[in-house]
């Protein structure tokens, strides 16, 4: 009897999942839907991939899950780590160049996560960054990933930064819009892709800090 | 005694260690050692996470392929070119990201600003290039603080291309021009992943690279003015985009000089598309 022979490593799972940023003037908003799946099986209908970070950041993570958790617990340990060397918080703008750098040390066994980070820059305004699963990454006003990222972008792109509408003032949205941009984007994903729905989490950040709300999605 | 200070340990990470055990307590060194101490280990050279298994490359070479079942899409595609000329270097890309067919960003900075008097490109894979042109600026600056001057572009580029070469068959994908101005004068070089380095006075780099160098080398002479050159190099940029899926977006001009590079500008390629179309095209029959 032969040992086991190791065919192939596949370490990976896509348990899909939709996440959105989108920055305004003195705020920013981070949305994510809570369906965890495995193919077509529904693991779990409240699984949170949007993560308050303490220094009032938040991170959206999509891809495998497990490489969500344990990403965000790495940077959970620097961020503590950072408060103790530096005696202060570090900036979402710092924190997205460490992300990066953290994603790249995993070059050759890569994270299956698809960040987007959003948070207030140094002048209180409001930030968005998106990466590739190794640490590539784009400062953007609003950004869309995920299994329906393809879905909901486009919108976005229209509606939050009025792309191909001709004679319209461009101006960053208020809140209470870009709010019920981000539910009709999340509605709109869940009739469509199969892998989001049940709830999403919608987070605000503003400079009094971080607030959360929880609105149903279909759950079919 | 040596007053001036060595990061030479920023080289050699494990020398900390050796270093440390070697320094007697009456030596100067010891007071040298306790300072490098405090050195935080992430200035230490890169070290990268590698799965446990028999064959790391095929298995990343698997994952990144396009028949994996869970494929890790790494942003990709580009036209970037750069060239020489009588008034310096001319610096233009695209701004289009990939992953697949889908087009992650239209918005790409790929001009890599390395520091005020070194440019750098990026095509293949953008974390690759901002990664390794990243620890190119840093290692740049330690060059600076050792030896009281600049770096010339041709010990800049040799530093990348040999950091990269370390981990040549691993999968890296990286395809860069590094430029600037030194003490011999305008500088441009061509540096990919398989630790290929290049010098000469044009070059085009990516998918949209051929269509490029189509437009550029019916246009190319030394002696063009900067209105000329940035025009050239604008409409070759425009061309690849026109016909190469992967490019598109946005293009990204940049002027190097003697004093440092300049930023030129950035045109949506939807408005030069319209430009370009209102032009009466020259005719080329005798």
């Amino acid at each position: 009897m032969g040992g086991n022979i190791e065919h192939r490593f596949s370490p990976y799972t896509d348990n899909g999942g939709t996440t959105l940023a989108i920055a305004g003037e003195d705020f920013c908003v981070v949305a994510g839907d809570t369906r965890q799946s495995e193919g077509y099986l529904i693991n779990a209908r409240y699984s949170p991939k949007v993560y308050h970070l303490k220094n009032n950041a938040v991170l959206a993570t999509g891809g495998m899950h497990a490489d969500g958790v344990a990403l965000v617990k790495r940077i959970g340990q620097n961020l503590d780590w950072y408060v103790h060397k530096h005696e202060k918080q570090m900036s979402a703008p710092a924190l997205a160049q460490m992300l990066s750098t953290i994603l790249y040390s995993k070059r050759f066994f890569p994270y299956y996560v698809w960040n987007t980070l959003g948070g207030l820059d140094e002048n209180g305004k409001g930030c968005v960054f998106s990466y590739d699963p190794v640490g590539n990454f784009e400062k953007q006003h609003w950004s869309c990933s995920g299994s329906a990222g393809h879905l909901i972008q486009p919108f976005l792109d229209n509606q939050i930064g009025h792309k191909h509408q001709s004679n319209v003032e461009h101006h960053l949205l208020p809140l209470d819009q870009v709010l019920k941009i981000v539910k009709d984007a999340f509605n709109g994903a869940t009739e469509r892709d199969i892998y989001t729905g049940d709830f999403v989490e919608i987070f605000i950040i503003t400079k009094d800090g971080v607030t959360v709300q929880k609105h149903d999605l279909k759950k079919d | 005694m040596e007053t001036t200070a060595t990061l030479r340990f920023l080289d050699a990470p494990a020398s900390i260690a050796a270093f440390k055990h070697a320094a007697s307590e009456d030596d100067i060194e010891a007071t040298a050692s306790a300072c490098v101490d405090m050195a935080p280990r992430e200035f230490a050279h890169p070290t990268f996470d590698i799965p446990a298994i028999n064959n790391p490359v095929e298995f990343l070479k698997h994952q990144t392929s396009v028949d994996a079942k869970n494929r890790i899409k790494i942003q990709h595609g580009t036209t970037t070119l750069a060239f020489k000329f009588n008034h310096g270097v001319i610096v233009a890309v695209d701004s289009r990201a990939t992953g697949g067919s889908y087009i992650a960003s239209q918005t790409v900075k790929k001009v890599i600003e390395i520091n005020p008097y070194l440019l750098g490109t990026m095509a293949g894979g953008a974390a690759d290039c901002s990664y390794w042109e990243r620890e190119l600026g840093r290692r740049c600056r330690i060059y600076e603080l050792n030896n009281k001057e600049r770096i010339s572009v041709a010990a800049a580029s040799k530093l990348l291309a040999n950091m990269v070469y370390a981990y040549k068959g691993m999968g890296l994908s990286m395809g860069t021009m590094v430029t600037g101005w030194d003490k011999t004068g305008p500088q441009l070089y061509y540096v990919d992943s398989d630790g290929q380095r290049l010098k000469a006075d044009l070059f085009s780099v990516g998918s949209g690279s051929t269509y490029a160098y189509g437009v550029l080398d019916a246009g190319y002479k030394p002696d063009l003015t900067p209105a000329e050159a940035i025009d050239l190099a604008r409409r070759s940029i425009f061309y690849a985009t026109y016909r190469d899926a992967y490019s598109g977006g946005f293009v990204s001009i940049y002027h190097v000089k003697e004093d440092g590079w300049e930023f030129i500008s950035r045109t949506d390629v939807n408005d030069l598309y319209y430009q370009y179309a209102a032009e009466p095209k020259p005719s080329l029959a005798a």
